[in-house]
């Protein structure tokens, strides 16, 4: 439940979240890799057993209010999640035959059982959610027409990238030219079921690589991803390409499109141009051409993958509901509210394409929103994160938390044997840690969450605890200007983005002042301290909800 | 249980001349009480050879019984070490150091283990001048036994037993004065900045350096009774000087105003800048000096820092002129000289 009541989808951000929490993980500033983060999120939620009697139930009693979220996917689910529990009418609706959005169109299964997907969207459903599916919303004015007391607008990104201007993109008048969301929601749900053998995959984003990788299934047996720009710059996740290129999947770069070959109405396959990247002095780049003669690649079917926009042709222009710059709607960056004050938007809706748990992000932000103004209460006037901090004290060597650090390097997540793999487009790739080994993967956890407190009146400056800190974080010193503080200290004090922990004057007028920057949390500067001027004291953290959903501190 | 220390380390720290980081002169982790004076001295020591650059291999880390006498295993673990008998740490260090002068001997020891059980010991290597440091982690009391007075706890002071101790103190200090010590000093566990250079200076010295600091027994006697404890100390510090040592490599840049500053050159070049703060004292004036810890103690004050140096110190192995190469290199050709250089000897007694 801790790993749900925020993330709202554990078991499917588990698998395909695009991690924005690893790079800013610790771990990852005294070695080399972050905890496994997401893996482990997905360990949890596939090892957690019936969590049924432990959800949020929506009352029998509605408040009389009712709010329309239009679009099905994360965004809106989270809104969903959010405001059932407070009475409130909810009605959702999406083009689909189904709940999830993208995540049920442009996740391939085989990332992404379906299983898991129906259950954690199940949960939130479950809170009796009216659904409208395979109901496309035209008119934004008929929506405002209705009784709802607010509108939720989180239709994601829907319009995939073209090359409409590319010689030869219309010649094709079979149908081998794809574009990547469109043709990946169409296998998603079983229209398309084959591709050619020669497949040109074009784009280096992540759609790019479940587009290689679900061609790879599907008959492609020489798919070759082509991307305009430098290796170094796609966008795709590090491991996605990795996965891509593990199931035999070139990926060439700094290669532009030129053209398609088409004889006969028949795709033949693809001109490129060669190119490098060439960086000026302020790092702005430039593609200039090599040189270097076209490659032609052969295909007999091309998939486009270069992104995706926004469109909003169902919302009339003459609202009241603002559009500015690339013809995107004005949205509150806080408060997610349109220039119509019912209408809210979130997701990929609201500021352009980013990543599921974003969309999440925005959904409990809307959702707080939503409930405020529904209640005829400022939307500006937003309820407090709830946090607290605990001693985790058990005995002078004994901690609550898991004090010990190891130095295990980050575990590999097991994958289903290649060949299996690519004969079985709903078969998942990744099988997940086995409970031992997501066990010592959390042990690599530095325990960011437990927080080294310093009491000023109870420290008699023996110095032990500036003695014993492996990574040098503790420094008695005289106090001053943080810039000169940083040259004092046991270690130097490098990130600039970590603030200084800094006492009050101590009697012999020095301050204790620690770094936290690589502080391992192993409590050893508590264990040494022989007056409890330092404590262990676990913090949590619980993001702005609507209503609160499960309360970590009754547990 | 912690008793690990975890293997990471800060990734941004420093490393000396020789291409070691601090973390290389560390030793295990300490199972001393927390807060023990004796770690904060096993950490300046750790400090000084760092920033001496000293190779752990060259130096050899002798000690007896007792709370100080632990102490070695918590520094330095790549050095040599010998856990001695119960105030007999001299005598080893003695051999040792007739044995192989080209190691850096560093003596560590306690109020018991060096005033009372080993005072026999404690005084002949002084005036041996044997070459190496000698440390008294002093804290007034036996913490190993659970804090009985010891023979340099101060009268009246009391400890957490609570009865004040009736017998006058031996100030180890003014001993070492009176036996003719080439290097006396004396410091407190809480001041590294005073601590570490001036165990940078006694491992530059030739010849006998004593250091006694004063280190409290957080558990035993850290009492407002006690004059070991963190606060009597602080409040009752008096530092002779403020001082810098300084490596021969090292270009002098610190710029004194005369009068105020006293350089002291050692043997090897590196010199001593003692910026002073005790007037009517020389640090090469050993009538100075004695003169100045009396005066200190009359009015109750813990004089630190510097106290005597004599730069012309002639070791054990320069008065006995004993031969430079260690024992266990010396070979056949070496050791006999011959039945001719032999028949010459014995000629010499006719």
């Amino acid at each position: 439940m801790v790993n749900w009541e925020s993330n709202v989808f554990p078991g499917i951000l588990g698998r395909t979240c695009d991690r924005p929490c690893e790079p800013a993980c610790r771990r990852g500033r005294v070695e080399d890799e972050p905890v496994a983060i997401c893996r482990l999120k997905r360990v949890a939620a596939d090892n957690k057993g019936d969590v049924n009697a432990f959800m949020p139930q929506a009352p029998k009693e509605k408040n009389g209010m009712k709010v329309a979220l239009i679009g099905g996917g994360p965004a809106s689910l989270t809104v969903a999640r959010d405001l059932a529990p407070l009475g409130y009418e909810i009605h959702l609706y999406d083009d689909q035959k189904a709940g999830g959005g993208m995540m049920r169109s442009q996740i391939p299964a085989f990332r992404l059982p379906e299983s898991v997907l129906d259950e954690e969207v199940g949960y939130v459903l479950n809170l009796g959610i009216h659904t409208h599916f395979n109901t496309y919303v035209s008119s934004m004015k008929d929506m405002l027409e209705k009784d709802y007391d607010a509108i939720f607008v989180g239709t994601g990104a829907p319009k995939g990238g073209d090359l409409p201007k590319l010689p030869g993109r219309w010649d094709c008048k079979t149908n081998n030219i794809h574009l990547g969301i469109e043709w990946l929601a169409s296998v998603a749900f079983g229209h398309t079921t084959r591709i050619g053998k020669r497949v040109i995959v074009l784009g280096g984003g992540n759609t790019a690589m479940d587009c290689c990788r679900t061609a790879r299934r599907l008959g492609g047996e020489k798919v070759t991803v082509v991307v305009r720009s430098p290796f170094k710059d796609m966008k795709a996740s590090p491991w996605e390409i990795a996965d891509a290129q593990r199931e035999d999947i070139p990926i060439l770069n700094n290669m532009p499109p030129k053209k398609f070959v088409v004889e006969n109405g028949k795709l033949k396959g693809m001109w490129f141009e060669q190119i490098a990247a060439v960086y000026d002095e302020h790092g702005k780049r430039s593609l200039l051409p090599t040189g270097e003669p076209d490659v032609f690649i052969e295909a007999d079917d091309v998939i486009i993958a270069i992104g995706q926009d926004n469109a909003f042709p169902w919302i009339e222009r003459d609202l009241g509901l603002k559009f500015g710059q690339w013809d995107m709607p004005v949205v509150d960056k806080h408060t997610f509210q349109s220039t119509l004050d019912k209408v809210f938007f979130g997701g990929d809706a609201a500021f352009g394409p980013k990543n599921v748990i974003t969309a999440v992000a925005h959904g409990h932000q809307a959702a707080i929103s939503i409930d405020l103004y529904c209640r005829g209460e400022s939307v500006y006037h937003r309820p407090p994160p709830m946090t607290n901090l605990i001693s985790q004290k058990m005995g002078i060597h004994e901690w609550s938390f898991d004090s010990a650090v190891v130095t295990d390097l980050r575990y590999a997540v097991p994958h289903v044997e290649k060949q299996a793999a690519l004969t079985n487009r709903t078969l998942e790739v990744e099988l997940g840690f086995d409970a031992p080994t997501g066990f010592r993967e959390a042990q690599r956890c530095l325990n960011c969450d437990v927080q080294t407190v310093f009491n000023t009146s109870r420290c008699i400056e023996c110095d032990a605890c500036m003695d014993i800190c492996p990574t040098s974080c503790i420094s008695f010193t005289l106090n001053g200007e943080e810039a000169d503080l940083r040259t004092r200290l046991s270690a130097p004090a490098n990130n600039l983005e970590q603030d200084l922990y800094v006492s009050e004057d101590l009697p012999t007028g020095r301050v204790m002042i620690k770094d936290e920057d690589v502080c391992l949390h192993c409590g050893l500067c508590a264990e040494r301290c022989p007056t409890a001027a330092w404590d262990m004291q676990k913090y949590l953290y619980q993001v702005s909800k609507a209503a609160p959903i499960w309360n970590i501190s009754a547990l | 249980m912690t008793y690990i220390k975890p293997k990471f380390r800060h990734p941004d720290m420093p490393t000396n001349q020789i291409g070691y980081s601090k973390s290389d002169y560390e030793g295990a982790i300490s199972t001393l009480c927390g807060g023990c004076g004796h770690d904060s001295i096993s950490a300046a020591i750790v400090q000084a050879c760092y920033e001496m650059s000293v190779e752990p291999h060259r130096l050899a880390k002798l000690s007896g019984i007792g709370c100080s006498s632990k102490t070695p295993t918590y520094f330095l673990s790549n050095s040599h070490g010998f856990n001695s008998v119960h105030g007999r740490m001299p005598s080893i260090a003695t051999g040792a150091s007739l044995a192989n002068r080209e190691l850096i001997y560093l003596g560590v020891s306690g109020d018991g283990d060096s005033a009372s059980i080993g005072m026999g010991q404690f005084v002949h290597v002084i005036r041996r001048n044997v070459n190496m440091v000698y440390i008294v982690m002093n804290n007034g009391c036996y913490g190993l036994t659970k804090g009985q007075n010891s023979a340099t706890a101060d009268v009246n002071a009391a400890s957490k037993s609570g009865s004040a101790n009736l017998y006058p103190t031996i100030d180890l200090v003014g001993l070492a004065l009176e036996l003719g010590a080439t290097f006396v000093a004396r410091s407190f566990s809480g001041d590294k900045t005073q601590l570490v250079p001036l165990i940078k200076a006694a491992m530059a010295h030739p010849g006998f350096a004593f250091i006694d600091v004063v280190s409290p027994c957080v558990t035993f006697n850290n009492k407002p009774t006690s004059t070991k404890s963190y606060d009597y100390v602080r409040e009752h510090q008096e530092a002779t000087s403020s001082i810098d040592f300084v490596p021969s490599r090292d270009e002098i840049v610190i710029d004194y105003r005369e009068g105020d500053s006293t350089v002291v050159e050692l043997h090897d070049g590196s010199a001593l800048h003692l910026h002073k703060l005790a007037p009517h004292w020389d640090p090469r004036d050993r009538a100075s000096a004695v003169n100045r810890l009396l005066t200190a103690k009359a009015k109750g004050e813990v004089l630190t820092g510097l106290l005597y140096i004599d730069p012309g110190s002639q070791d054990m192995h320069e008065l006995e002129q004993t031969v430079l190469q260690p024992l266990n290199t010396l070979q056949e050709k070496d050791l006999c000289p011959g039945a001719e250089a032999l028949g010459k000897i014995m000629g010499g007694f006719r």
